[in-house]
């Protein structure tokens, strides 16, 4: 196993004491087979002990260690060293406030999450007796691949839209509503539609597609939007021009 | 302590941070020269509504060296945003058969392949 001198340039702040962020330069011997998470695990068990970041994981399932790795957004461990140079920029998630280090504030994504309300809202309440809600595979297929959200946030640290424009309800949020509206099972899309169908939901989106192309997990979060914005042009058509089709 | 920093962003140059972000402006951009066509043929059918005269000096000017750039570029422009456009039309408008989607390009081929036809008809009718 090779090892390299890795310059690691990190963005510390702390709060107590700074009033804006600085970068810090860390000498760090790496295995070529280590992601970037190692070499900040490295750092902080080896050279400087107040590092702060998040992970949990290690294996690209938790969604905890999303940061700008030579300013894209990744998942540190996900990130192997021998992609890049010997000499690596780390920053905080963009589009984020730094709470410290390597540390961004996450409740206002957590909020947005909640108000779509990210779960089945049954069409019927019935009975336990009555037994389970059928799927087809082919009704699973359709919204299958948005089921594999991590929530890292990386496609808000990707969306300019999410950075110039706080408000926007962002490309996770928006795809989680989009997951429970295509579910056979789901009866809550009219719910879901007052909080996404706005200007500071789906219409904040301009399709960049930075969301789809950063996704660790490749869901396609702008695909999402975008079919939402479709299904919502249809609703307005409906309602205008042929109020009779409505349901 | 809770004391959050927000990074600063330039509302003005945050698309020159990203070759995607840059990407991303082109295609927008490309409206503009479409935005330009559409007034020249607004201006062209005044000039029809002016005459005969002002009409073949309308057309006269367009086949000049500045008419033919202007064009030239529009149409580059024009089919930059097109194919931009079509090639993002399976994330839009996927298409599920039974239990699997069908392939992004056949989307993204029946959006040339209709293209090509439309082409070819209005070819035939300007002939």
């Amino acid at each position: 196993m090779s090892e390299r001198q890795i310059q690691l340039e990190v963005l510390r702040y702390n709060p107590e004491t700074d009033s804006e962020p600085r970068y810090q330069t860390y000498s760090v011997p790496c295995l070529n087979e280590w992601v970037v998470l190692d070499a900040l695990n490295y750092v902080k068990d080896n050279l400087d002990p107040t590092l702060s970041y998040r992970w949990s994981c290690h294996m690209a399932v938790c969604g905890s260690c999303g940061m700008m790795i030579n300013g894209e957004p990744k998942l540190a461990c996900k990130a192997f060293i021998h992609e890049y140079t010997d000499q690596i920029r780390v920053d905080p998630m963009a589009n984020f406030p730094i709470e410290r280090d390597l540390v961004t504030s996450v409740e206002d994504f957590i909020a947005k999450l909640a108000s779509v309300k990210p779960y089945l809202i049954p069409k019927e309440d019935k009975p336990i007796s009555a037994g389970e809600f059928k799927q087809t595979p082919a009704e699973l297929k359709k919204f299958k691949q948005y089921t594999l959200c991590i929530n890292c946030m990386l496609c808000y640290a990707a969306c300019p839209q999410y950075g110039l424009v706080p408000e926007f309800l962002g490309p996770a949020a928006i795809s989680m509503a989009h997951r429970y509206n295509q579910d056979s099972r789901d009866g809550g899309r009219d719910q879901r539609q007052e909080v996404i169908a706005t200007d500071t939901g789906v219409w904040e989106c301009s399709f960049v597609g930075a969301c789809s192309e950063v996704c660790p997990k490749h869901v396609d979060p702008a695909g999402a939007l975008q079919q939402v914005k479709v299904a919502s042009t249809i609703d307005w058509y409906k309602e205008h021009l042929m109020p009779w089709m409505k349901k | 302590m809770n004391k959050p920093y927000v990074r600063p962003l330039s509302k003005t140059s945050w698309f020159l941070t990203q070759p995607r972000y840059k990407r991303y402006m082109a295609r927008e951009v490309t409206c503009l020269f479409i935005f330009a066509y559409t007034f020249l043929l607004i201006m062209g059918l005044k000039r029809l509504a002016e005459g005969p005269d002002a009409f073949n000096a309308f057309v006269q000017a367009l086949g000049s060296p500045l008419g033919v750039l202007f064009n030239l570029s529009v149409l580059i422009a024009a089919v930059y945003h097109s194919t931009t456009w079509f090639n993002v039309t399976p994330q839009a408008m996927p298409i599920q058969r039974g239990e699997e989607f069908v392939p992004g390009k056949i989307i993204i081929g029946a959006h040339y392949a209709l293209w090509a036809v439309v082409s070819l008809i209005v070819l035939i009718l300007g002939v």
